[in-house]
């Protein structure tokens, strides 16, 4: 292994040229284990994994950058409501990974990580094969937590689906829309915070309702809430009074929400009370965690969550592995596919400034969500953030819900603008 | 114009330092600084470098004057929008200068030419 310096990371790292180093003199000291090109890993290849593996090649083309993802595509859970909906098919919310390698130089290993070696620095995969790294990125999303509601598990979800990770779980939630006759009801049980997405079950219920209106308008849908108030709640409110009148009944937390149990062969879910809910479809959303890779490397603490240096995303319990997305405890910024981007863009700053013995620049975020409340009525939340002494923190007077007395026209451009932001992001983190 | 961008970048790269004496030499520099930081988060909406993909408009191969001024006008609420006036109270007046100076300098990214 031969010494490496700043000035040869910078140079191969495509940052500077070696005369601007002259220039500044900067020390000689950096050592990467892996020979003369620093080596990034990236665990996920989802929103916070996939954007900022692009992001490190844009700031330093000099850096190897590996991304291991288990699926050969990404199938996103943004517009995943919109398959459930029937206003979309899967096939349009799909999408492959040959661009991030191909024009990014992205090398993209299908495969899942099973083991991390915070102390050897290096990632075992379950195809057997070992990487090294000098850094490495774990954006691996969540994990239910499987049988916190009695007798919810995995074998249960095959019944009463989460639809909580887009996929098969997405099309059988769709399916057993299809098949359930007029007039029957949809239960949808909304968990606690924090969880990803937080207006996620709401405007799930308005694309299910969507459908109901056309359909099936005897139908009903009840959610079951662990909260007492949601995401955008006005605005959800005011559009389902709007547009699906007496077809979405909200259930909160202290008006007997909260469901401990479920019997998939009875049909029910049970609230905290003891009171049974019966119904023809039964969506689940269960608490979540940090992914499951984060928590077998011990990165996640006491919460189910992986605390980081809100800054770089470092990790407080491993040095050189950095948490990114869902997973990790990031202040004030809620788990959406927004926030692990825009994390994602700030890890990059932070792992190609310490490779290369530069500074870091302060770091920014934002989020926003977008939801459709019908297929043409769109609604926002935004926010700008700032790192403070108590971490991530949102800009006061800034940002916030779309505004509430507004004409059918605002909220026709929300949801225009809803799908450029869909195709947006997915170009930022793909093409 | 083109002078009075190429100050407004660099007054952006001072906050991040060692990448405003590399300003003219490499382009990668200039993306290690607080104006990129603050820039990046943009592109969720409006694409990666400000190119657009879908609906919303693309703000690459703008001037820097252009982007500033848009930027205040939805922010003072001269201006409609549907969520920009409420995202740009996040920035202070310099914040809004940085940010147009960085998109100020990109065009034709997709050839890999910048302004
Ligand atoms: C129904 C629904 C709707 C949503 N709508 C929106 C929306 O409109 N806007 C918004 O901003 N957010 C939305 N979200 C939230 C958003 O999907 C998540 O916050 C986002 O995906 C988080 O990104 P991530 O990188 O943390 O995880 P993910 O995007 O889930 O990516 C994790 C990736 O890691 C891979 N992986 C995990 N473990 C391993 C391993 N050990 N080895 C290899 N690969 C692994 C997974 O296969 C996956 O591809 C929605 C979520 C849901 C459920
Ligand atoms: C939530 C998505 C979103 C984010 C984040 C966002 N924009 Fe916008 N931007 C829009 C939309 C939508 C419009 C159209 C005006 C409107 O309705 O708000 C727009 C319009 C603009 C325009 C005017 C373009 C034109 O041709 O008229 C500029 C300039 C602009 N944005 C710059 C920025 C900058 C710089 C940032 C980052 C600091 C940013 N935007 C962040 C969604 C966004």
């Amino acid at each position: 292994m031969s010494k490496y310096t700043r000035r040869d990371f910078v140079k191969a790292a495509g940052v500077a040229t070696a005369s601007a180093i002259g220039i500044l003199g900067w020390p000689i000291g950096v050592q990467a284990k892996t020979g003369n090109r620093s080596k990034v890993v990236v665990i996920g290849g989802g929103y916070g994994g996939a954007t900022c593996a692009k992001y490190i090649r844009k700031l330093a083309p000099g850096v190897d950058v590996t991304l291991v993802e288990q699926n050969k595509e990404f199938i996103t859970c943004p517009f995943s409501n919109t398959v459930i909906g029937g206003i979309k098919r899967i096939e349009e919310i799909t999408h492959k990974y040959d661009k991030l390698k191909q024009r990014h130089g992205v090398d993209v290993i299908h495969d899942l990580a099973t083991e991390i070696d915070a102390t050897k620095k290096t990632v075992k995969l379950k195809s057997g094969k070992t990487l090294g790294y000098d850094k490495l990125i774990v954006s691996p999303g969540i994990e239910f937590v499987w049988n916190k509601i009695a007798a919810y598990d995995e074998k249960a979800s095959e019944i009463f689906p989460h639809a909580w990770k887009a996929g098969p779980q997405t099309l059988l939630l769709r399916r057993q829309l299809e098949g359930m006759k007029d007039g029957g009801t949809v239960i949808i049980t909304a968990p606690a915070d924090p969880y990803r997405c937080p207006p996620g079950p709401y405007e799930r219920a308005c694309l299910i309702a969507n459908y109901f209106k056309q359909h099936k308008p005897k139908s009903k849908i009840i959610i079951l809430d662990a909260k007492d108030k949601f995401s955008k709640q006005p605005l959800f409110i005011n559009g389902w009074e709007t547009l699906y009148p007496k077809m979405i009944d909200w259930v909160s937390k202290s008006a007997g929400g909260t469901v401990v149990r479920v019997d998939t062969k009875a049909k029910l879910v049970e609230n905290d009370t003891g009171f049974t809910y019966e119904a023809d479809v039964i969506n689940v959303i269960p608490p979540h965690q940090a992914g499951a890779i984060a928590q077998k490397a011990g990165l996640a603490d006491k919460s189910g969550w992986c605390p980081v240096n809100q800054r770089t995303f470092e990790s407080t319990l491993h040095k050189d592995v950095h948490v990114i997305g869902d997973s990790a405890l990031a202040g004030e910024m809620p788990k959406s596919a927004y926030a692990a981007g825009s994390q994602g863009k700030v890890c990059a700053a932070a792992v190609v400034a310490e490779l290369g013995g530069l500074n870091m620049p302060e770091p920014s975020y934002v989020n926003t969500c977008y939801s459709f409340v019908g297929p043409e009525y769109g609604i926002s939340v935004a926010a700008v953030y700032r790192i403070t002494d108590k971490g991530i923190a949102a800009v006061k007077d800034a940002g916030g819900g779309s505004p509430k007395d507004v004409d059918d026209t605002f909220r026709n451009m929300e949801a225009v603008y809803a799908q450029g932001w869909y195709d947006s992001t997915v170009a930022d983190m793909f093409e | 114009m083109k002078s009075c961008n190429l100050n407004k970048r660099l007054r952006s790269c001072l906050i991040g330092t060692a990448c405003a004496v590399l300003l003219p030499v490499i382009a990668q520099a200039d993306e290690l600084s607080r104006a990129a930081m603050l820039s990046y988060t943009c592109a969720g909406c409006h694409g990666t470098n400000g190119i657009s993909p879908g609906s919303i408009p693309s703000i690459y191969c703008k001037t820097a004057d252009t982007i500033e001024k848009a930027l205040k006008e939805y922010r003072d609420g001269t201006r409609f929008s549907t969520v920009m006036g409420r995202h740009v109270k996040g920035y202070t007046d310099d914040e809004i200068q940085l940010i147009a100076g960085f998109f100020g300098t990109y065009c034709n990214e997709k050839i890999g030419i910048k302004k």
